[in-house]
């Protein structure tokens, strides 16, 4: 059943799609990645606890902090965490035209938590608490860039895939593509909670 | 049309239900924590418990609702890296804390 499919989609489309399981193949490759990318951010975890508290004469966590703001960004990762399961929904059940309006409100929402995390970074470098203030703020900006970084990647990612369901429609591949981009995006949401949790909330404290 | 690529991959797609409710969830989990620091009426040490252990209910509960990793046959390689990778994010966390934190001792 599922080869007959496979490769039918496979030759239709002339793309990647070989064996039949190649797809659950890049899926457990795609999770390998996520996982050696946690390592990278239990590393810039760790950075942060051990430097996190040294603050060499400048603002502590305390004062530089906002935690309305916080939860602003926090809410539009989590709504657009659900938005693109509801996507991976409409995926599956080939309405094509849900799926585009999910990505681009997922998309939106993903812009806003970019949008407020580079006014954070500018308010406080144009305050003079820039990385190079105290070894707080280097590990802070590392650690909460590096997210940030990726999440601006996972909005380029969004902006192709919405051109490939609008362009190829949902073939294989493409669905397969969506899939993976649905694991990043709510494994960056995961790190984010450990980002919130550690870094702000228990530099408010 | 083909439905087999996500079905057999190991993580399956969920349904609206599991993502309302791991929405709601994460909600409730993410208001506790900010309401803690909030009110601040927890001592420092409480206040940190709180937060930590309010964080890492929320990351079961995306990964469950929102990754659908369990122990099904399909998932259960995807689960084995995450324990293996949780392993050595252990023992780097951890070993980096306990070494640093105990610096004064050992130099001594």
């Amino acid at each position: 059943m599922m080869t007959t499919e496979a490769s039918t989609m496979g030759a239709a489309h002339n793309e990647e799609v070989g064996p039949p399981d190649t797809v659950a193949m890049q899926t457990f490759g795609f999770w390998l990645y996520l996982m050696s990318d946690l390592i990278i951010f239990s590393t810039l975890f760790a950075t942060f606890a051990v430097l996190g508290r040294n603050y060499a004469g400048g603002p502590t966590g305390k004062e530089l902090f906002d935690l309305p703001y916080l939860l602003g960004e926090t809410l539009f990762l989590l709504f657009s965490s659900v938005t693109y399961g509801l996507v991976m929904l409409a995926v599956h059940d080939g309405k094509k035209q849900w799926v585009l309006i999910g990505l681009a409100v997922t998309f939106l929402l993903g812009l806003g938590f970019v949008s407020m995390e580079i006014h954070e970074f500018q308010r406080l470098i144009a305050a003079g608490f820039g990385p190079d203030r105290s070894a707080f703020l280097s590990s802070f900006f590392t650690l909460v860039g590096t997210h940030g970084t990726h999440v601006t990647f996972g909005l380029v990612w969004m902006a192709v895939m919405i051109a490939q369901v609008a362009v190829k429609g949902l073939t294989s591949p493409v669905q397969s593509r969506l899939m993976r981009l649905s694991m990043f995006w709510h494994f960056l949401d995961i790190i984010w909670i450990g980002i919130f949790s550690i870094v702000y909330l228990m530099g408010v404290v | 049309m083909s439905q087999a690529p996500i079905d057999s991959t190991g993580i399956s797609r969920g349904s609206l239900k599991s993502y309302l409710t791991g929405f709601v969830l994460s909600l409730i989990l993410t208001a506790i924590p900010f309401a803690l620091v909030r009110r601040g009426t927890w001592s420092a040490s409480a206040a940190l418990a709180g937060i930590f252990s309010a964080g890492i209910v929320q990351i079961l509960v995306h990964l469950h609702y929102f990754l659908h990793l369990d122990t099904s046959s399909a998932a259960r390689w995807n689960l084995l890296a995450m324990m293996f990778t949780l392993l050595i994010l252990a023992l780097f966390v951890g070993g980096t804390l306990w070494i640093m934190f105990t610096l004064n001792y050992r130099m001594m």
